[in-house]
């Protein structure tokens, strides 16, 4: 163990909300390009991703139902510390001074941001959106019981959310790279008391309130 | 059909030309069916399943003469019949032969994400390739004739292809050869328009007032046109739809999204790294683990 990593004392995540996070992240990769193979042809190419364009067709929703199952599960574990509060319309008002690293001027953040919390119903709003519109155009098994004003209603409705959703993960992404030590969070579960107290004083206190410090 | 084509004018899911170097100089093809001089054989029904080597199941009676009840991968036209009874209080029977109209402009051809898939001949025929075929049913989603079928069997989508084999090699589609009484004609889409006029015109004389053609322009005009007795209410024929055209929803999808969503992800992205190169990461530096520090020591 080298000093870097006896700095990280905090736990941020559970191996299994990791494991969860990760099932979520790749199935979300696999989805996405898959998705995009489908939704223009610049990117037909990827089909090749699972195995052509007839095994795209069939593996994209089981993927997607996987996706969605696991996130909806890693969402209740988290659920509690998303509510918005008072501190979180300041802090995305102070929405300039986050992205400027002048995070003195910044009103605390609790266990997630607003910013976060924001990621996290448009998540599951997103999801919501594609199971349901996945439905409605999953042809092999259940456009036959839908009209087909409302498939082709879904079928925009399904780019619609994907489109959301890859944007929303893509900033998700680059938050996780620009805010050095968050993937840490991720990959090994623990944090360090200094990005903890930087990012997410709030929490911090909470955290180091009770458990009692080495 | 096979791929060595020189006649592709469009391609689904492809953005460059295809060979098209050989053209329709003869003129676009059409067929023509006259619903006035139908009398419902399904000669053409027979017909389609021996040139195209198809056999449907064997269905049950839903109480009326069409048989089989709907299209399907095995039964790619159909004659679908309607009772209708006219002001006059007389009942007239309304058959029309369903299948592909080969629209100009095609929903299937539209919606259809995997490149070569479906494609358009110089000639206006649509033909499915189904080797390229991913059975996702877009083509399904896209037509506004409901036409499209997917095989329960192999996936893959079929439909008429009017005999794209034949016409290639000049022969008139295999339900125009069959058809008793003449209602089925065949040939460029200029002389059928001409038939049509003459035979619209003798309708008309005959007391059918609403006589005309049916080749919906909400879908660029179609390679497959009916002359009908009530061209007014075309909906009175199986609800053969009065104004087709691709539904603005599917427009949407497979026009301005496609380029606005591409453009809207990477600009997410680049507008990312600019930022990073730009301002730089954010980091825990050693006073922010001191000032963590020093609040943990101040508590008791």
């Amino acid at each position: 163990m080298n000093a870097e990593d006896n700095r990280d004392v905090i736990v941020r995540y559970t191996a299994g909300a990791r494991i969860n996070h990760w099932i979520v992240a790749i199935s979300f990769v696999l989805v996405a390009l898959s998705g995009l193979a489908l939704f223009h042809p610049a990117f037909f190419w990827l089909t090749n991703l699972l195995g052509g364009g007839p095994w795209t067709r069939i593996l994209h929703p089981f993927i997607g139902c996987v996706m969605i199952v696991a996130f909806y599960l890693f969402s209740l574990s988290i659920w509690r510390y998303n509510f918005f509060d008072e501190r979180d319309w300041l802090w995305l008002r102070k929405v300039q001074d986050v992205m400027s690293n002048r995070e003195q001027n910044v009103p605390e953040a609790g266990c997630y941001n607003a910013g976060q919390k924001l990621l996290f119903y448009s998540i599951i709003a997103c999801l919501m959106g594609l199971l349901l519109s996945g439905i409605v155009i999953w042809r092999v098994y259940f456009s036959a019981f839908f009209p087909i004003g409302l498939i082709r209603l879904a079928s925009l409705l399904h780019s619609f959310c994907a489109f959301v959703l890859i944007c929303a993960i893509v900033v998700h992404v680059y938050m996780a790279i620009w805010e050095k030590g968050s993937i840490r969070a991720m990959t090994r579960g623990r944090v360090s008391l200094g990005w903890a107290w930087k990012n997410h004083r709030a929490w911090f206190r909470e955290v180091t309130k009770s458990v009692p410090q080495k | 059909m096979a791929l060595q084509s020189l006649d592709i004018v469009r391609r689904s899911a492809t953005t460059l030309p295809e060979p098209e170097v050989r053209g329709a100089f003869t003129g676009q093809v059409a067929k023509l069916i006259d619903t006035t001089k139908c009398i419902g054989c399904k000669a053409c029904q027979v017909a389609c399943m021996e040139w195209n080597d198809l056999r449907d199941d064997i269905g049950t009676c839903t109480g009326h003469y069409d048989n089989p009840h709907d299209l399907s991968e095995h039964s790619w036209t159909l004659m679908r019949f309607t009772e209708y009874e006219n002001p006059k209080g007389d009942l007239e029977w309304l058959i029309r032969k369903d299948g592909c109209m080969h629209c100009e402009d095609p929903g299937c051809l539209k919606a259809c994400p995997s490149p070569g898939a479906i494609v358009q001949y110089a000639n206006g025929i649509v033909d499915f390739h189904e080797e390229n075929c991913i059975g996702c049913g877009y083509c399904i989603t896209g037509c506004p004739f409901d036409i499209p079928r997917i095989s329960k069997k192999d996936k893959k989508a079929y439909k008429c292809t009017l005999c794209s084999d034949r016409v290639a090699v000049g022969l008139e589609p295999a339900c125009v050869k069959s058809c008793p009484t003449g209602a089925i004609v065949f040939g460029t889409k200029e002389d059928m328009k001409q038939h049509a006029a003459e035979r619209i015109e003798d309708l008309k004389s005959r007391g059918f007032d609403q006589a005309g053609l049916y080749d919906p322009p909400g879908v660029g005009g179609t390679h497959v046109m009916y002359v009908l007795h009530h061209a007014d209410q075309p909906e009175l024929y199986a609800d053969l739809p009065k104004n087709p055209k691709i539904s603005p929803l599917v427009r949407l999808w497979k026009g301005a999204a496609k380029p606005l969503a591409l453009f809207a992800i990477f600009a997410t992205a680049t507008v990312g790294f600019l930022h990073y190169i730009g301002m730089g990461p954010n980091e825990v530096d050693e006073a922010d683990e001191e000032a963590a520090r020093r609040e943990l020591e101040k508590k008791p």
